[in-house]
């Protein structure tokens, strides 16, 4: 089966991207696709490069940019969510006056639309949020 | 792999207020973005989602965009069904008079205006979700 993941809520805070993280991870183990994994609200959070969590715990954003170079995931973070919250990628740093980026690696920035192709072309989309 | 033309039914449920959260405002944005897709598109609004449909809506005293008005506008975006949980209305002390007029012009009937708001209890709205192909959770 062909999934879409939209994850809602930023790291560390809130369960959902850490379930999002476990289900993408069961699902491609057990042979499904993941079309795309969509971060939504507070949920761009989740890419940001400048995280630094204790070293006893996990590492949110490492996790899942690791798992996208493993499995050459599709991860997407909201342009207009990113842009509120300080997201930046180089291009949008410079356009927008900002000195500085922040982007984790394999994630990238992209509009709404890709929200509503993932539902589209996706068998089943499964969010995880409030 | 591209499916052009695939047209799928999704519904847009939105369940919190207007202000507290973010949740109501970026709802909407995926919904305006959403109307260039073409796809057979609902909204819902049930639990506090209900009071982001409110008349009357005035932010000035909490330095808030109001972006109530933007509900009236769904029409022009060809989002024409709009469910609202008469439940979660009358658990609140809100009936449909203390919501905004919602309407569209339809096509197929001389661009007559007609409403899109409809009050549903909680049976027919799990019913219309469960026909859904996609439902979007806010």
């Amino acid at each position: 089966m062909k999934f879409g993941i939209v994850v809602n809520e930023g790291p560390y805070q809130h369960q959902a991207s850490d379930s999002a993280y476990q289900f993408a991870r069961a699902a491609l183990a057990a042979g499904h696709e993941i079309f795309r994994v969509f971060f939504y609200h507070d949920g761009v959070n989740n890419g940001t490069r400048l995280t630094v969590p204790p070293q006893d715990d996990r590492n949110i954003v490492e996790r899942w940019s690791e798992l996208a170079t493993e499995n050459e995931l599709d991860l997407v973070l909201c342009v207009a969510a990113a842009q509120r919250r300080g997201l930046l990628d180089e291009g949008e740093a410079q356009r927008n006056g900002k000195d500085a980026d922040n982007i984790a690696p394999g994630f990238r920035i992209s509009g709404l639309g890709q929200l509503i192709e993932a539902a589209v072309q996706s068998d089943r989309l499964v969010t995880f949020g409030d | 792999m591209s499916e052009e033309g695939t047209i799928k039914k999704l519904m847009y449920v939105n369940r919190k207020a207007p202000y507290g959260t973010i949740y109501a405002l970026e709802s909407l944005e995926v919904v305006l973005i959403g109307a260039a897709f073409d796809q057979d598109v609902c909204l819902a609004f049930l639990d506090d989602g209900v009071f982001q449909l409110t008349e009357g809506q005035n932010t000035d005293g909490i330095g808030m965009k109001n972006f109530s008005k933007t509900y009236t506008a769904l029409g022009d975006y060809e989002v024409t069904r709009i469910y609202v949980e008469r439940e979660s209305l009358e658990a609140r002390g809100l009936s449909e008079t203390d919501l905004q007029e919602l309407t569209y012009e339809d096509e197929d009937d001389d661009w007559a205006e007609k409403p899109s708001l409809h009050i549903v209890g909680s049976d027919e709205l799990a019913q219309l979700m469960a026909e859904q192909d996609v439902v979007f959770s806010f």
